[in-house]
């Protein structure tokens, strides 16, 4: 049996001679750093979800029928009459999620660690592209069940477009192809949304990965391994610091993979709608342009956003302030590593106002995407209530001033946190190019202190 | 001293791992008291007895005006445990076959005609507004001579609909609030029905578990399997971390 492995390997070795030094460069001769901890395993796990909603989707695309009249029916054909439908349903809409919690996290290690520095600036902007055709394929996925918030929140995120001046309202019917999110919209979206999209981000994932193999992977304690001493088990010129990628990091990803699957399927199997933040009540009722729903609100992972258009008010009777200010949210990511001039990659080893600001970040992002959701108000409301009794009188909330309405108080807590978002950007930039960040000592090589 | 690390190690891993399921759990039943004041249904679609009973009445008092356009009569005979005859016996009564949706017989204008608003399917009524929201509606309607049809309902305010299991309820009227004369401050018992008000919550609670089956007949099926699945995925995830510490013994 091996000979005959042996045998084929050969084969294909004199027809193909670069193929298996191209699988020892990544798996076996890919020297990572060994200290890794928790935040390393969102990578391979972004790319398992990858693999979930292309297998599972092109199921899916074997029985939907992407037509205004007929899409409703043929998700809740496949969710009854499909064979295993609902699990692969659930499987993709679950996945759907998971790839966002996933990849948030993937990216806050990014800041963690400053893994954005150079040498990786080339690895930050592939993964922001991919992020941001991420967003799309998620937001066109979203309107094909055609349920009444797909309709709905179709309409508002793409009438977004219609604030640019000039060709706003013209951009807007190009993209729906009609008046109205309709048939053509839900049949362009479907081509991009199963061939389009997929296909980039696949070609974005190994061009992500490619770079990342050029520079070398960074690690928690942010030291440049391969300016370390050189010299491991394996190899006398590569890094001490390093272990191969192939079996080291393969083993203890698929106890990664293992655990989140664990995770995933605990959602899929007793929880998919996730109290309806998986997927949401009102796309259970077909689309109707007639009925709106009470919230209109976009899926949870793009709330964060969408809190930052909304609190972002009118200014010379256009609300495109609101739309730069989201575009302009993302953009900062993408340009941050220009933005943040320290020399100090880890928040190990970083000044105090960066941990505090990072800290700050993450939390107006957490903020931003309840305020996004339309929680936050009635949660200020309800704290507020039993505090200061009369408020507790139904009629006092009727008619009393701007400050006993909800709405205020969403507004005021999302425009401290809008402002708290971006003044990391700014902050980050001055600390760092003024030269206020006291940094500590960065150790030579890496800590590994894990058995 | 290794071994006190590798406790301590051990240590960190049960709790993250304690920690992730936590807030997990706390999220989920978190959001799952959050439907807004109503009562809690307290169904089960693992009961089959229930889902019968609601099942029964389903097709005695709703399906006149309500279809159930994405659910077949085969598929209630398998999920519900009923043979064929007993589904076409006691459930049919349109005369459809049983491999059919449930389709109500009463014509879309007609329903406009004597209702203002065509009675919805009711296929995913419960995914839609919630399993406490269908069983507080159903039993908050009272008189109001006000409406068209002379009833109203306290959980959905104008519901073009007249209570259909009156009989089984009896008649309930309405106190209002003192400074919201739109808003129900409490229901009374008027004039009692068949069925005392415990038994009539129980109908209810069938009848609302009946159309949560509806809603996902694939419920049934994800908790079976899903047990399965998460004991085959523990037992693999352990297995890995095993190989891992196995094949990381040499990294110092
Ligand atoms: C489909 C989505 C993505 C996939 C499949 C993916 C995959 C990976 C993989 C496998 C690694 C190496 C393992 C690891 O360090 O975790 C990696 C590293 C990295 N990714 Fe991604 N990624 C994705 C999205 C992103 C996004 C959205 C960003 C940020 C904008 C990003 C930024 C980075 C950075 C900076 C590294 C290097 C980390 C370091 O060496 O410390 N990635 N990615």
């Amino acid at each position: 049996m091996a000979n005959v492995f042996s045998s084929i390997g050969n084969w294909v070795n004199e027809r193909a001679p670069n193929m298996m030094p191209a699988y020892r460069k990544h798996m076996t001769e890919y020297y990572a750093p060994k200290n890794f901890n928790l935040w390393y395993y969102f990578g391979s796990l972004a790319i398992v979800v990858l693999v979930n909603q292309i297998v599972t989707g092109i199921f899916l695309t074997m029985n939907f029928k992407p037509s205004a009249a007929e899409a409703f029916n043929s998700v809740e054909y496949i969710m009854r009459d499909v064979e295993w439908g609902w699990l692969i349903r659930y499987m993709h809409s679950t996945g759907a999620s998971l790839f966002f919690v996933v990849v948030f996290l993937h990216m806050f290690r990014g800041l963690l660690y400053g893994s954005y520095h150079k040498p990786r600036e080339l690895v930050w902007l592939l993964g922001m592209l991919i992020f941001l055709v991420l967003m799309a394929e998620a937001f066109m996925g979203y309107v094909l069940p055609w349920g009444n918030m797909s309709f709905w929140g179709a309409k508002v995120i793409i009438s977004l477009f219609g604030t640019i001046p000039v060709i706003g309202n013209s951009l807007v019917e190009w993209i729906m192809g009609d008046f109205l999110p309709a048939d053509a919209t839900i049949n362009r979206f479907f081509a991009l949304h199963v061939i389009a999209l997929p296909l980039v981000l696949l070609l974005l994932v190994v061009l992500h990965i490619a770079a990342l193999h050029e520079v070398g992977s960074n690690n928690p304690d942010g030291v440049e391994i391969k300016k370390g001493p050189k010299g491991n088990r394996w190899d006398d010129h590569k890094p001490a610091d390093g272990i191969p990628f192939h079996p080291y990091y393969t083993v203890k990803d698929l106890f990664g993979v293992g655990f989140f699957l664990t995770i995933a399927a605990f959602i899929i199997f007793f929880v998919p709608t996730f109290g309806g933040w998986f997927l949401e009540h009102d796309n259970f009722i077909p689309a109707n342009n007639l009925v709106t729903p009470t919230h209109i609100k976009p899926s949870w992972y793009f709330t964060p956003f969408y809190a930052i258009l909304r609190m972002i008010p009118s200014f010379f009777g256009t609300a495109f302030w609101g739309v730069l200010g989201m575009f302009g949210a993302i953009a900062l990511l993408f340009v941050l590593p220009w933005i943040d001039k320290g020399k100090v990659r880890s928040v190990r080893y970083r000044g105090t106002g960066y941990k505090v600001a990072l800290f700050a970040l993450a939390f107006s992002f957490i903020g931003l995407a309840l305020v996004g959701a339309g929680v936050v108000g009635e949660w200020v409301q309800e704290i507020l209530t039993p505090m200061l009794p009369p408020l507790s009188n139904a009629a006092f909330w009727k008619d009393s001033p701007f400050w006993a309405s909800s709405t205020f108080w969403e507004n005021l807590v999302g425009r401290l946190l809008t402002a708290m978002y971006f003044g990391y950007f700014v902050f980050l930039w001055a600390y760092t190019r003024f030269g206020w960040e006291k940094t500590k000592p960065v150790p030579d090589r890496v800590v590994y202190d894990h058995d | 001293m290794t071994m006190t690390k590798r406790q301590l190690l051990m240590k960190k891993y049960v709790s993250s791992i304690a920690l992730v399921f936590g807030l997990l759990v706390g999220a989920t039943s978190a959001m799952a008291s959050e439907e807004g004041g109503l009562p809690s249904a307290g169904t089960n679609v693992n009961d089959q007895a229930s889902l019968q009973r609601g099942a029964k009445l389903f097709f005695n008092y709703c399906v006149g005006c309500h279809s159930l356009k994405y659910v077949r009569y085969s598929r209630i005979s398998e999920d519900l445990g009923l043979s064929e005859k007993e589904v076409m016996d006691n459930l049919n009564f349109t005369g459809d076959k049983f491999g059919d949706p449930v389709i109500s017989h009463m014509p879309e204008a007609s329903g406009r005609q004597f209702f203002g608003k065509a009675p919805p399917d009711l296929s995913l009524e419960v995914r839609a507004k919630g399993a406490d929201w269908v069983y507080g509606y159903l039993n908050s309607f009272y008189l109001d001579p006000s409406r068209p049809v002379g009833w109203n309902n306290a959980v959905f305010a104008n519901a073009s609909m007249p209570n259909p299991l009156w009989e089984l309820q009896g008649l309930q009227t309405a106190e209002m609030k003192a400074d919201d004369k739109d808003a129900v401050e409490k229901l009374e018992l008027s004039q009692p029905g068949k069925l005392t008000p415990a038994q009539f919550k129980q109908a209810t609670r069938d009848l609302t578990s009946f159309l949560e089956y509806a809603a996902e007949p694939a419920a049934l099926q994800r908790q079976r399997y899903g047990i399965w699945v998460l004991l085959f995925l523990a037992g693999f995830t352990l297995l890995a971390y095993t190989l891992k510490k196995e094949y990381w013994k040499d990294v110092h």
